[in-house]
């Protein structure tokens, strides 16, 4: 397939990359960048982009696929379509399936699913066998088979034991221990600890049962030499300890989703499910520590935590449904409406936080645009104006608080493995 | 005149005027209660589901009462908690209530937001008898009756809720309730059952049973869950009867005129002393009979608005 894109605007943070260009691409790879003459033309598909950035693909380093196990909530499949759709080329996803990412034959039938995709998909293995916190993984077998890093997602690594054992042991591979920060003898709750959860009535889930995690996790950092990641972070406190952390020079990283960085728990009050998750939406004090955070570098990625759960799962008591929602397709356009529109992080920033640092923290390569460098790349219209409809989702679920929200800015289109994906049509 | 919402779900945003009229109309209702012929037509032909996915036979027996009186057709439907897990989930059980055609339901659950969540997928008018650890707002309306029959007024009565505050649904109901009337309301209990943001709310916290009565007009005492479960947040109920608990010496000690209440049931020598519990401060058996009164009051209203 020959593709041409036409005025964009090459952007790339890690080649120091940002200059108006145009993009020659013969099956896959990137074969001309600049002034193309006629005979590049021929016969290739020509796209037209005015002044849109072209930015290294796009990866989400914090994603549900719920296969195998919970197929009627989403496929690796339907995922990456979803992925696609948003405006990634890659993610990496959480082990809690049924069962579990704990076994070579799970990562390899992940990997086997994936395989004809756009979307390149990284597992993330159990770090204790069924995420149980008793025994180590066979972490050696799981990266062998291609997973990328090491959760107990869902739940935090169980005992200080078992998580100094799996940084020790995961050291040697040099890859991090990502961690679903979350004391649990105080777990449980359905929603944060605040003013709110007494005028609700609902059960109260304390911000210290994070906070007590990311230190115990960050101490287990220091002392083992291992690395951690802090999955989904919300609160001011882990903030200020991540911050710390990075101050010291230890191998600390962390990762904040979208709803995090701009909804507070008053959005509960009128108990939609979809404001249930896990971590709890926090209160404003702890969403304007993250926003610092993301601007002084102490959160590193953006990450969905893309969630996918049944109509008659979410459609229910408050108290009893799931935690989560998905966020594949709304992740990006909300990145840029709430935190590049409102001028809390730059184009560059975001590239950074959305497609390189997650990459480097699971040891990926980051996409490069130079001539014989594979094509791994989104195409942004960060002006593009659009309402997302739940009906249009890619993902099977549609457990998503954002529908009929207005939002600025959207990936046009994603290339990878030799495919393309203009507005959401395979382009062949 | 008529009330501004077409639900009851909580004291929360119940205007002032809302509470004064269901108050003032559940008097005329008393009066009924007297009555040798105990009963209205208010309400006929109107059907009235009592759905109590919790058991609490007395609340909803007040209900019942309440909608036998007003002459509705009153159905009760009961759902153990054991089987909602497995059984057909809530939206489908009030699809089904629904298709019967029905005017008004009466919910309790164990889980907060349920009414609400029943008013997004039903055309009833509902009244919330207890979601939670949230609201129980008839409860609370029969406690300000009882207080404004007993003391004349609401305003500048100075109230104190004493006991588990954080897990109960009766305090926060009295708090929004009480606070809209012009009462000064506080909480009296261990710090352990009084939540951590509490003061926002505009009440007072405090931990010494002595100030509590020596400061107050009326105790309103809850109700000690014994259950292990709620048992963590207080050493022992030894403790907790010596520390909070309402005995007669203590009152005595405190010497001063005030007025007991307590949602029932009680658990005689843990919160509440027997001699206490019978004597001539509280009003425990006024607040059952104007809880139907009340509640009379609640359904009337929300029953033959338009
Ligand atoms: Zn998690």
């Amino acid at each position: 397939m020959k593709i041409v894109l036409k005025n964009i605007i090459l952007f790339n943070p890690e080649q120091k990359l940002n200059k108006k260009s145009n993009l020659l691409i013969i099956d896959g790879v990137i074969n001309k960048i600049g002034n193309l003459s006629n005979d590049d033309l021929k016969n290739a598909r020509v796209f037209d982009l005015n002044d849109m950035y072209c930015v290294p693909g796009l990866f989400d380093m914090h994603v549900h696929l719920r296969e195998p196990g919970r197929e009627d909530e989403e496929t690796v499949t339907t995922g990456c379509n979803a992925a696609a759709s948003g405006g990634f080329t890659g993610v990496a996803c959480m082990p809690n399936t049924e069962p579990s990412i704990d076994s070579a034959e799970v990562v390899t039938l992940i990997k086997e699913r994936a395989k004809d995709h756009l979307v390149d998909v990284f597992p993330i293995a159990a770090a204790t066998v069924g995420r149980k916190g008793d025994v180590l993984s066979p972490m050696a077998e799981l990266i062998d088979a291609g997973a990328v890093g090491f959760s107990d997602d869902g739940v935090a690594i169980k005992t200080a034991r078992i998580l100094k054992t799996a940084l020790e042991y995961s050291k040697m591979f040099d890859v991090p221990i990502i961690e679903h920060c979350e004391d649990e003898t105080l777990a449980g709750g359905s929603m944060n600890e605040s003013i709110n959860s007494t005028k609700l009535g609902l059960p109260p889930l304390p911000s210290v049962a994070e906070d007590l995690i990311v230190a115990r996790d960050i101490m287990m950092a220091e002392y083992t030499g291992g690395r951690v990641h802090i999955a989904h972070i919300s609160t001011k406190k882990s903030v200020e300890l991540v911050r710390q952390a990075k101050a010291k020079g230890l191998k600390v990283t962390s990762e904040v989703t979208p709803h995090h960085f701009h909804m507070t728990d008053d959005l509960v009050s009128t108990y939609n499910t979809n404001t249930k998750m896990n971590p709890p939406l926090r209160t404003q004090k702890d969403v304007d520590a993250i926003i610092d955070a993301l601007k002084d570098g102490t959160i590193d990625c953006i990450a969905s935590d893309h969630a996918p759960h049944s109509l008659e799962e979410k459609e229910m008591e408050f108290e009893y449904a799931p935690n989560g929602i998905v966020g594949l397709e709304t992740q990006l356009g909300l990145a840029l409406t709430e935190l590049y529109h409102r001028n809390i992080l730059t184009i560059e920033q975001l590239v950074e936080k959305l497609s390189i640092n997650p990459r480097k923290i699971l040891n990926l390569s980051v996409p490069k645009f130079e001539v014989g460098e594979k094509a791994n790349i989104t195409i942004i219209d960060t002006e593009h104006v659009w309402s997302v409809d739940i009906k249009k989702f890619k993902s099977i679920s549609k457990n998503s608080p954002f529908h009929n929200r207005l939002l600025k800015g959207k990936a046009i289109a994603v290339i990878n493995n030799d495919k393309m994906l203009f507005n959401d049509e395979l382009i062949k | 005149m008529s009330l501004s919402g077409r639900h009851l779900l909580g004291m929360y945003n119940v205007p002032k005027n809302d509470i004064q009229l269901i108050l003032d109309t559940a008097i005329t209702f008393k009066e009924v209660l007297d009555r040798p012929i105990k009963r209205v037509p208010t309400l006929q032909g109107k059907t009235i589901v009592n759905l109590f996915y919790e058991n609490s036979t007395r609340t909803r027996i007040s209900f019942e009462l309440a909608e036998k009186r007003l002459s509705a057709d009153a159905l009760n439907f009961s759902v153990s908690t054991s089987s909602v897990s497995k059984g057909e989930s809530f939206k489908d059980t009030i699809k089904n209530i629904e298709a019967m055609k029905v005017d008004m339901i009466v919910v309790r659950h164990a889980a907060a937001g349920v009414p609400y969540y029943l008013t997004q997928i039903s055309d009833s008018n509902v009244i919330n008898a207890g979601d939670g650890i949230h609201e129980h707002p008839t409860q609370a309306l029969l406690d300000m009756y009882s207080i404004r029959e007993k003391l004349g007024k609401l305003e500048g009565i100075k109230v104190c809720i004493v006991g588990d505050i954080a897990h109960s649904r009766v305090a926060l109901s009295n708090i929004y309730g009480l606070k809209t009337m012009g009462a000064e309301v506080s909480v009296c209990g261990p710090s352990t059952m009084i939540p951590k943001f509490i003061e926002e709310l505009g009440v007072k916290a405090i931990h010494n049973i002595d100030e509590a009565i020596q400061e107050n007009d009326v105790l309103n005492i809850l109700r000690i869950q014994l259950e292990r479960k709620a048992r963590e947040y207080f050493p022992s109920i030894r403790e907790y009867q010596r520390y909070f608990g309402i005995t007669e010496a203590r009152l005595n000690k405190n010497g001063k005129d005030i007025l007991i209440l307590h949602p029932g049931p009680i658990n005689r020598g843990v919160e509440i002393s027997s001699e206490v519990a019978d004597g001539p401060y509280q009003i425990i058996l006024n607040q059952v009979t104007n809880g139907v009164a009340v509640r009379m009051a609640v359904l009337y209203l929300l029953g033959t608005q338009n």
